[in-house]
């Protein structure tokens, strides 16, 4: 079954093929046989694989497809690597990758056949384009699956495309990528400088056998493909495509900007740990950017009304978490984490897609309110979710973010690379994070689930349960994200017996970095303690302030004290408007000026300046040209006396 | 099929069929525009045979053809092939039957002028490609500038006079320079073997004293006389203005070879004649190159994007790929030159296929502007998907034809020039904000416009011409290997690696 690896990618290749081929004659069924069908048999291959794959110990498969590029000394082999670390990426991208394919069939049944087939095709595509990501056994197959998701995510993101918003949030996902994709090129160019090769298995034994001669590259290299990262994980400066990017439908929020796509930076940073690991810049440099944005993400959510915009600034915020993580060196945690968020974020995106389904499109949480009794499976699968994210034991995001919380602490207190401090600060905002982020989430359920409902009566009338084909995926997500995390309970949990299978799982890829001195188990269960009360105070705060007679009084006043701190906040900290002056526009600008200025004016204009100066002086010339032959001589004569005169003088 | 004559079979097939259509009546448009096909088609078919038979590991010239012409000064009609030639070939013989088919419809006013000026243009450009005697190389390049001058000038748009004129002043004062270069080189080989040559291969063993500065240094002279006339023809930053105006009054079938081929002659002739001839003062020349193509690529990507005619933009972009080749070639390894010759052959497709788009909406709304457009994509589907594919593959999504061709280019030239390969690799950045820009103001956004409401979706004709683009895309995309093996030995052997 190894040896079919490449069938992985393959499938919903081929489904995408397919149904582009087919796109303006398919009917719906059509389409969603081939589309979710190539989903299923993807995730049916993986399934097989992974079963065999169990019994391998955790070996390293690399597969050679064919030889793609070759000139000179640069040869790149479409070749793909399956080992611990990319089989817990194929799970859940496949499984989450199917039921969100499934849960698509009654979300956009409502749409003509040619827009369905189109969103299906994409949505393979999209696959074909992810698993290549994860398997790619070298950065440029990488890079095809990384461009690819983006295509696809600009794409979807513009899916409705007559509308002006959404064609506008898929350019500028598009272009804040390869913003990161800059970086990312000139990383590998660097690494095929250095290393001769971008193979992950030979740089890393190349980096094994003589870490001292590439002591100069390294930081540079790590600090480059980062750049990538920040671009297609939504990380400060660049986080600013993916609030945007929620102008897509549903499914694909949930898909590919919240549990796959978007932690491909993730998983390149840990795929890439074997570097990272040897350059402490750039390790405190990942960890810096993933904690300061875990709590700039985290606060701009407080007050967000769009239900979608909300879970947004949260998967930017819990996205820094994990680059937190592996900036400590917790580079199992980091996947860890973006593995439990894959299932609660999906199944709060779902949860969130139903509910507009229900409320007639209404995305605006303020016209919500009082929709538990009504659309009660929604509800529940939601409060799962949500209460997982917010790290409430023995739900999965618990045991995740309090890996992460735990190793970044360590590393303070360890004094890893001598940047103690700094890991101890970063602990401080992931912890403060931790609490805004429970505030928001309950912030949301009560705006959306509980009191009154504030829409119209028409609307309320119309609110229903969503079919089948979508609270089954629900439940499925609500499961996971009840259950994964018992995969990898910490050892403080347990008292010290190891049961954390999933870093045991992946120790031969992605070791986590230790520090010296860890905490001991008193401190650590403090930890828990401290990270769980945390949590529950930001649930209490929000319930204070969203339920109940007093709803909405206290941020109301708080609003109106502070007007100047809301307003920054309800308008992002207006990042969005400081790119335009400080970026856009004066590009723009430059760019208007070389064709007016340089094109027309300097370069054309001198040309045909001197054309005009030809032409002027052909015509003045003329009048010498007379035909007359006493004039003729009559100039000879001026010459040969101008001759004789200076050669006298 | 012997090959003693495959080469002047390639060169002389569509000027000979050009020139007899020259005899058929005024009013035979329907066997002009078949006869020509054919003959483009037969061209292809040559080139295909050329490509079957051809040793990719010689990397001398193949299915030399040598005749005496002028032989009392070494004049000789010499013909010969290596991978390099052969594949700008395969891109000129594959394109001229998508422009034929393009221009199917589009072109009802003196089609027998357009078909035999097109023809001959052929001749000319697959001529220059497979010259192997400088003077022939110069005949051939004269002969593309007349068909060009005409079909600008006669079928063109508006402003078609201006644009004419400035292309052929731009190239003749290039040209002439070159002309001179050659004379002087040919001198040079007399006067250190005693016998007169104009052959390529003579010219080779021929040495130029390097001297000292600019103006005392014969083999810089002569770099810069040839460089001036290719670095116009690419077009190199600041000579590029003729460029924009010419591709935009150009009937569609022009532009496609303009930018198509013609360009590429330029970038050729840098690979194939100055590299190799005057390599002393290609390497004292070459910052000054690097920094003119990496002005160029970001220059010309900015100037695209403010662009308001969408064919204005896609000229501009060609400045921007063209500084990539430029890089490419200077950088001067084994992997960015085979990178740059690889992006020529990308450029031709990609850029082809976007002006013959382009060309799609012209004739169907007789206007340019992007302004015009907006949400073509709920009335044109098989457009905009065709579109979109040509627009990946020009800004470089791997899997695509382009990412290989930047790729190469950019890692071969990063070890020695990590510097300009950075500031080069935001052209990257930039072509997905022109381009996508394109593509959201004329396919995206709300159908607007009530004229567009009713625009019909792509005929079959304009389907088969798009679609031998798309599948070379996918071709090279994919396997790269196929056309990059072609050339390997030659490029190696040119640039002495």
């Amino acid at each position: 079954m190894l040896d079919l690896l490449w069938l992985v990618p393959a499938l919903p290749l081929a489904g995408a093929l397919a149904l582009l081929a087919g796109a303006l004659r398919f009917g719906k069924r059509t389409t969603t046989a081939i589309g979710v069908g190539s989903a299923g048999l993807t995730l049916a291959a993986v399934a097989a694989i992974l079963v065999q794959y169990a019994g391998m110990h955790g070996e390293t498969v690399a597969r050679h497809v064919f030889n793609w590029i070759s000139a000179g000394d640069v040869t790149v082999d479409f070749a793909l690597r399956l080992d611990p670390l990319s089989a817990v990426m194929l799970s859940f991208v496949t499984l989450v990758g199917f039921v969100i394919h499934v849960y698509s069939i009654g979300y956009m049944h409502t749409e003509g056949d040619r827009a369905y087939a189109r969103f299906f095709a994409y949505l393979n595509l999209f696959m074909f384009a992810m698993l290549t990501l994860v398997l790619g056994a070298n950065l440029v197959v990488m890079f095809i699956g990384w461009e690819g998701v983006g295509l696809c995510s600009y794409l979807l993101i513009g899916f409705y495309f007559d509308k002006e918003y959404c064609a506008a949030a898929g350019i500028k996902a598009f272009v804040v990528n390869r913003i990161g994709d800059f970086g990312f090129l000139l990383a590998i160019f660097w690494a095929f400088k250095v290393f001769g090769t971008v193979d992950f298995a030979g740089m890393a034994t190349a980096l094994a056998a003589d870490p001292g001669r590439y002591a100069a590259a390294v930081t540079p290299i790590a600090l480059l493909l980062f750049v990538g990262a920040i671009g297609k994980s939504a990380q400060l400066p660049l986080y600013v495509w993916l609030p945007d990017a929620m102008a897509g439908p549903t499914p694909v929020s949930a898909l590919i900007h919240a549990a796959t796509m978007v932690t491909a930076g993730v998983y390149m940073v840990v795929r890439c740990n074997f570097i990272y690991r040897l350059s402490p810049t750039a390790m405190l440099v990942v960890a810096a950017v993933g904690g300061v944005t875990a709590i700039f993400a985290a606060t701009i959510g407080l007050a967000q009304n769009d239900i979608k915009k909300v879970l947004a600034y949260s998967t930017v915020s819990q996205l820094g978490y994990m680059f937190l993580a592996a900036g400590a060196g917790a580079f199992a945690g980091g996947i860890f984490h973006v593995f439990t968020h894959a299932f609660f974020k999906a199944c709060l995106f779902l949860g969130a897609g139903s509910v507009i389904h229900a409320c007639s499109g209404e995305q605006d949480m303020r016209r919500m309110g009082g929709l538990a009794k009504k659309i009660p499976v929604t509800y529940w699968t939601f409060m799962v979710a949500t209460l997982a994210l917010c790290g409430i034991p023995p739900f999965a995001g618990f045991f995740s973010k309090d890996e992460i919380l735990g190793r970044v602490f360590a590393a303070g207190a360890g004094n890893l690379n001598g940047f103690g401090a700094s890991y101890l600060v970063l602990w401080a905002l992931g912890l403060a994070a931790a609490f805004l982020t429970a505030f928001y989430m309950f912030r949301a359920v009560y705006m959306t689930f509980h009191g009154e409902f504030r829409g119209t009566p028409e609307q309320w009338h119309h609110v229903h349960e969503s079919p089948g084909t979508m609270t089954w995926p629900l439940k499925i997500l609500a499961a996971g994200s009840a259950l994964v995390g018992l995969l990898g309970v910490g050892t403080a949990i347990t008292f010290g017996t190891d049961l954390n299978w999933f870093e045991s799982f992946l120790h031969r890829v992605a070791p986590t970095v230790e520090v010296e001195h860890a905490p001991a188990l008193a401190t650590e269960w403090v930890l828990i303690l401290l990270s769980v009360a945390v949590a529950l105070a930001g649930i209490l705060l929000a319930r204070r302030f969203y339920s109940g007679a007093e709803a909405f009084a206290a941020p109301q006043r708080m609003a109106e004290r502070a007007p100047a701190v809301y307003a920054a906040v309800a308008n992002k900290y207006y990042v969005d408007e400081a790119y335009d002056r400080a970026v856009v526009r004066p590009l723009g600008k430059l760019a208007r000026f070389s064709w007016k200025g340089i094109d027309t004016i300097a370069i054309d204009g001198t040309l045909n300046a001197s054309a005009f100066f030809t032409e002027i002086a052909g015509d003045l010339l003329r009048f010498l040209q007379t035909g007359n032959v006493r004039n003729y001589a009559l100039f000879v004569l001026c010459g040969a006396l101008a001759a004789a005169a200076w050669l006298l003088l | 099929m012997p090959t003693d004559f495959l080469l002047s079979a390639i060169v002389l097939t569509p000027g000979v069929v050009g020139l007899l259509l020259l005899a058929t009546p005024r009013e035979a448009v329907r066997l002009q525009r078949w006869v020509s096909l054919l003959a483009s088609v037969a061209t292809l078919v040559f080139a295909a045979v050329a490509w079957s038979r051809i040793d990719p590991a010689n990397a001398s010239f193949q299915f030399v053809e040598a005749r005496t012409w002028l032989p009392s000064l070494g004049i000789g009609y010499r013909l010969g092939m290596d991978g390099i030639s052969l594949v700008l070939v395969l891109l000129t013989a594959l394109l001229q039957p998508i422009v034929f088919i393009s221009s199917w419809r589009s072109i009802h006013d003196k089609v027998k002028g357009y078909v035999v000026a097109m023809l001959l243009l052929e001749t000319g450009v697959l001529g220059a490609f497979l010259a192997t005697d400088m003077f022939l190389f110069y005949v051939f390049w004269e002969l593309m500038l007349v068909p060009m001058y005409f079909i600008i000038g006669v079928w063109g748009g508006e402003r078609r006079i201006y644009a004419a004129v400035k292309f052929v002043l731009f190239t003749l004062a290039g040209s002439l320079l070159m002309l001179v270069a050659i004379i002087y080189l040919s001198f040079v080989f007399h006067s250190q073997t005693g016998t007169w040559s104009f052959a390529y291969e003579d010219m080779l063993r021929a040495s130029v004293p390097m001297g000292q500065g600019f103006w005392h240094s014969p083999q810089m002279l002569l770099f810069a006389a040839f460089a001036l006339a290719f670095a116009i023809k690419v077009p190199i930053f600041p000579l590029h203005t003729w460029l924009p105006d010419a591709h935009t009054e150009a009937p569609t079938g022009g532009s496609i070879i303009l930018a198509g081929v013609l360009l590429k002659l330029g970038t050729y002739g840098l690979l194939r004649f100055n590299r190799p001839l005057f390599p002393e003062a290609w390497q004292r020349a070459t910052p000054l190159f690097l920094t003119l193509a990496v002005i160029g690529i970001v220059y010309g990507a900015l100037v695209a994007w403010a662009q308001k005619d969408m064919k204005k933009l896609v000229a501009y972009s060609s400045v921007t790929h063209m500084g990539f080749i430029v890089l490419g070639l200077f950088a001067g390894t084994l992997t960015s030159t085979q990178g740059a010759l690889l992006q020529m052959v990308n450029h031709g497709l990609s850029t082809g296929a976007l002006f013959l788009l382009v060309g799609v909406v012209y004739d169907r709304r007789h206007t340019r502007m992007i302004e015009d457009f907006g949400g073509l994509a709920a009335v044109m589907p098989l457009y905009t998907g065709a579109f979109l594919i040509a627009t990946l593959s020009s800004i470089g999504l791997p899997g695509l034809n382009g990412f290989v061709g930047e790729f190469l280019i950019l890692t071969g030239a990063f070890p020695r020039h990590p510097a300009v390969v950075a500031v080069a690799a935001t052209g990257v950045v930039l072509g997905a904000v022109y381009m996508l820009s394109l593509v959201r103001r004329v396919f995206w956004n709300p159908l607007a416009i009530e004229a567009n409401r009713s625009l019909p979706d792509l005929t079959w004709r304009e389907v088969l011409a798009f679609a031998p683009l798309a599948f070379f895309m996918v071709w090279i995309g994919v396997h790269p290997g196929t056309f990059l093996s072609l050339s390997e030995a030659a490029v190696r052997r040119l640039i002495g690696g």
